[in-house]
């Protein structure tokens, strides 16, 4: 299980190092949004039109987080679940979308446009929402403020914990970690 | 015959009525729904070590150090220990002998969800209408559940229940003849289906028995029995051990990445059935297992 420092937005190189299984810890930039975000960016794409923020190579954080106290940037920041995007997301990965941070298993459309379109799937540790805010430093929403815990946010990150469950070689470590500790 | 206009109250002399202000019961649900929100109980803490120290998978491990970090930096920096604060589930035993007054129990009920919600910078996550949506903006209503029982006191039990997990949850109306082998099967059935969604370690609560409606209700009630505690009939108890120990051979482990440790505790409750009838229900609980009591 290899470890990772990385830059997000990701590039070419950097995803192509990925596998199932790595910790990988990220610094940059992320966005945030979940399902009503999701259905309204894919609504906007499919009448032809542009989204009013670029997901070009950009990472996806599934997540709703509990409002900030005074004086924190950010309230408590788990995933959500991850399936509840599967609808939205093999569009939003052939547009340039490169990866995606949730929790839970994807479907198989999701997984073939990750192989595709050389994207990747991290999981965050769901539950442990306070932990992570610790690694949030700027928080701003960039688009759908009226939607509350759903606003698209643009994060700015350091060190974010994550593990990588879907490579862009086709590994899935859902499947494969299950499989190595199960006693039938 | 109760004829018109008799006090009823009177009419039992000896049967001294408690009063209780709705308005305590309101500052304690505020109170209560922010710490259990912050606040992980100790037998949960207690068997998350307890998973740690039998966890053979290293990213396992790793998952449940940060687990019980995140319960460590939630208390003691008082902020949630998932965003997901929940849909506030509320158990009230009331005594047969106390009387509220001050107002509606229900409306305090719920003006105290709304107050510990706001003051407690939780999230807010429930819609008004289920099909067409719209955040009610302070977390109401609550689901309450009553139970009238001798006395004169009143024990509140609130659960802050996540959605994650509650969506891995289902209802089985079985054939009499599937009989506990057929329990065995949808539990374990179901578990495995729910995989890494609902956050485990997961906590599973199993409703056997009832009707379609109350067998849900057991479920929901098994995991407000706090980690560690058997069923107090040996057989049933005997059922929780090896469901428990089945259910961790599944090897879904910490966030379903693989591992010992998919649930930290599986809890029964049962209830006579219809001859016809042979409900099975399996509520799911999240590693963030909040809950807090109180007795007045
Ligand atoms: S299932 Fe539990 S731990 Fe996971 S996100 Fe929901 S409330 Fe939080």
């Amino acid at each position: 299980m290899a470890e990772h420092r990385l830059q997000v937005p990701l590039d070419d190189e950097s995803v192509a190092k990925l596998k199932a299984g790595d910790r990988v810890f990220l610094t940059g930039t992320i966005l945030t949004g979940r399902d009503t975000a999701h259905k309204r960016m894919v609504d906007l794409l499919l009448q032809g039109e542009s989204l009013p923020f670029d997901i070009d190579g950009q990472v996806i954080y599934y997540v709703g987080p509990s409002p900030a106290k005074p004086g924190d940037v950010i309230g408590s920041a788990g995933p959500t679940t991850s399936g509840r995007m599967d609808a939205y997301t093999p569009l939003l990965i052939e547009k340039g979308l490169r990866g995606m941070i949730g929790k839970g298993s994807r479907s198989a459309e999701v997984k073939e446009a990750m192989k595709t379109h050389k994207a990747v799937y991290f999981a965050a540790i769901g539950g442990a929402g306070a932990l992570i805010a610790k690694s949030i430093k700027k928080a701003e929403v960039i688009a759908y403020d009226e939607l509350g815990p759903e606003a698209v946010r643009k994060l700015w990150v350091e060190d974010f914990p994550v593990i990588v469950v879907n490579d862009i070689y086709g590994n899935d470590l859902y499947e494969e970690g299950v499989k190595e500790y199960r006693r039938a | 015959m109760i004829k018109e206009g008799a006090d009823l109250v009177v009419a039992r002399p000896g049967a001294a009525l408690r009063e209780i202000d709705v308005q305590i019961v309101a500052d304690e649900v505020a109170r209560m729904v922010q710490e259990a929100n912050y606040d992980l109980n100790q037998d949960v803490i207690d068997s998350l070590h307890k998973g740690l120290a039998g966890e053979e998978s290293p990213a396992g491990q790793e998952i449940l150090r940060q687990i019980i970090q995140n319960a460590e930096i939630a208390h003691g920096e008082r902020v949630p220990i998932c965003q997901d604060t929940g849909f506030a589930v509320i158990f009230m035993e009331i005594g047969q002998d106390v009387h509220f007054v001050g107002g509606s129990l229900e409306e305090a009920i719920n003006a105290g969800v709304a107050r510990g919600y706001t003051e407690g910078y939780l999230r807010k996550s429930i819609l008004k209408d289920p099909l067409k949506g719209g955040n009610t903006g302070d977390n109401t209503p609550a689901i309450v559940h009553y139970d009238i029982v001798p006395g004169d006191k009143v024990k509140m039990k609130i659960l802050p229940k996540g959605g994650g997990s509650e969506n891995m949850s289902a209802v089985g109306m079985l054939k009499p003849a599937d009989g506990v082998e057929g329990v065995k099967r949808f539990v374990l059935d179901r578990v495995a289906q729910a995989g890494p969604n609902p956050c485990p370690p997961i906590i599973v609560g199993v409703g056997i028995g009832g009707t379609f409606d109350k067998v849900a209700y057991l479920a929901k009630k098994a995991i407000t029995r706090p980690v560690g505690q058997y069923h107090s009939d040996p057989d049933i108890r005997a059922l929780e051990e090896e469901l428990l120990s089945k259910v961790n051979d599944l090897g879904i482990g910490p966030q379903g990445l693989g591992g010992r440790t998919t649930a930290l505790w599986l809890a029964i409750e049962t209830h006579p059935r219809h001859i016809a009838s042979f409900p099975v229900a399996v509520n799911i609980q999240c590693h963030a297992a909040r809950q807090k009591d109180i007795i007045i």
